[in-house]
């Protein structure tokens, strides 16, 4: 029986991405609260995006994850607000995601309503030249776009920032 | 009160299930593979917010209705979508012209749903504005791009456009249901939304070097349940498996 959250976060560091396997659910930002009240664990996971379909994968792997380990009851909800944003990756998400070859979403989310706002230079993950261009807004997930390196020519993701 | 907010809930909801649907048939026959993605991924983010509507419809509704049932256990009579949204695909110029009008009337919903003062309803609009940004940048690059392209893509591309513009004024037709919930502060009144809608929208077409067609005869009904003759093919390939297996489970 666990009466310490910390012990829960720290066991759910262990609960990787099911798209993004370099990164677990607490990188993502997406586990929102994690109590123990009256011995039950009740966690607040939020989704990326309205349609991801790796949340219900994820909550699945969270629940079993701790009632492996734990013999605490588990509640999960989902919570819609406030809705998740790339500014919630932490400096270390970022780090690993450029090392996996998905170049990282830019920090504090600009304000996107104009229709085609500014947008940073995206960094290529393979050779660091911001000489990039992008393909598709939309690529191999919800929540990346595709881009291509103009210098080392590698094609490459990148996590949208919202 | 909690019957015009069901079915405002509703509408809204409907609008991203039906066009949601209508992207996901594009899957696989996409005219290039980077948009085959683009239009299966916001199909993708249509349904998550048709899913959050819905369910959120159901509450409202107290039946004990959910998400599944409201998707595929109603018949096209009780379907709330706009008209413009169950129109077939037509070529990749038809759906993108489809979804311009539309993604530009969603954002400003959406935008001025942030302030609803059901927490409900302003949670899931702030959830959905985030994708729905991107989809309008999608559908007015392509609109450009079309309407700036070749001669042949930007008649087809103006043609699409002309050909769907009846279908834009039930965007703005407020009726009973949008006054009771805008009167309370729980929803929008769409014709609110109709001098912004028409700005921007002008302003990408003059970008696509496209003209704006001229507001003649509007067609109306889906928001009332009066649809035409497309919704149910579209109905019948995405309920007949849950009716043929109701209480199927993955
Ligand atoms: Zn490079």
């Amino acid at each position: 029986m666990v009466s310490d959250p910390s012990d829960v976060f720290k066991l759910l560091t262990t609960v990787k991405d099911p798209e993004i396997p370099v990164l677990n659910v607490v990188d993502m930002g997406v586990i929102r609260r994690v109590e123990i009240v009256n011995d039950i664990i009740e966690i607040d996971i939020t989704p990326t995006y309205s349609g991801c379909p790796a949340m219900d994968v994820i909550a699945a792997n969270v629940r079993t994850t701790l009632e492996r380990e734990f013999s605490n009851q588990v509640k999960i909800a989902s919570v819609m607000f406030p809705p998740w944003t790339t500014d919630w990756l932490t400096d270390d998400a970022r780090a690993k995601l450029m090392a996996y070859g998905i170049s990282p979403p830019e920090k504090n989310t600009a304000d996107k309503s104009l229709l085609f706002g500014h947008r940073e230079a995206v960094v290529c993950p393979k050779c660091q030249s911001k000489n990039t261009e992008r393909i598709s807004e939309f690529g191999s997930t919800a929540c990346k776009a595709h881009y291509r390196c103009v210098d080392c020519k590698e094609p490459f993701d990148h996590f949208k920032c919202i | 009160m909690q019957k015009e907010l069901f079915e405002y809930v509703l509408r809204i909801g409907d609008n991203a299930l039906i066009l949601g649907q209508r992207l996901g048939e594009w899957c696989g026959h996409g005219p290039v593979l980077e948009e085959d993605i683009a239009l299966t991924n916001i199909s993708l983010d249509l349904i998550g917010q048709a899913r959050s509507f819905l369910t959120y419809a159901g509450e409202v509704e107290g039946l004990g209705r959910d998400e599944d049932k409201l998707a595929f256990f109603r018949d096209a009579r009780d379907f709330r979508n706009i008209l413009l949204l169950e129109q077939p695909n037509g070529d990749f110029g038809d759906t993108i012209a489809r979804s311009f009008l539309y993604d530009h009337f969603a954002y400003l919903l959406f935008e001025s749903l942030l302030h609803s003062n059901v927490t409900n309803i302003a949670a899931i609009a702030a959830k959905s504005i985030k994708e729905v940004t991107y989809h309008r940048r999608h559908s007015s690059e392509w609109v450009i791009r079309l309407g700036d392209g070749t001669a042949e893509s930007h008649d087809r591309i103006q043609t699409s456009i002309n050909n769907l513009w009846e279908y834009t004024g039930e965007m703005f037709n407020a009726d009973t249901i949008d006054h009771v919930v805008a009167s309370l502060g729980a929803g929008t009144d769409p014709s609110s939304l109709y001098a912004s809608w028409k700005k921007n929208v002008a302003a990408v077409l003059l970008e696509a070097t496209l003209e704006m067609p001229a507001d003649d005869w509007m067609q109306k009904g889906g928001k009332q349940g009066v649809h035409s003759e497309h919704i149910g093919f579209l109905l019948a390939e995405m309920q007949h498996i849950p009716r043929t297996y109701p209480d199927a489970q993955w």
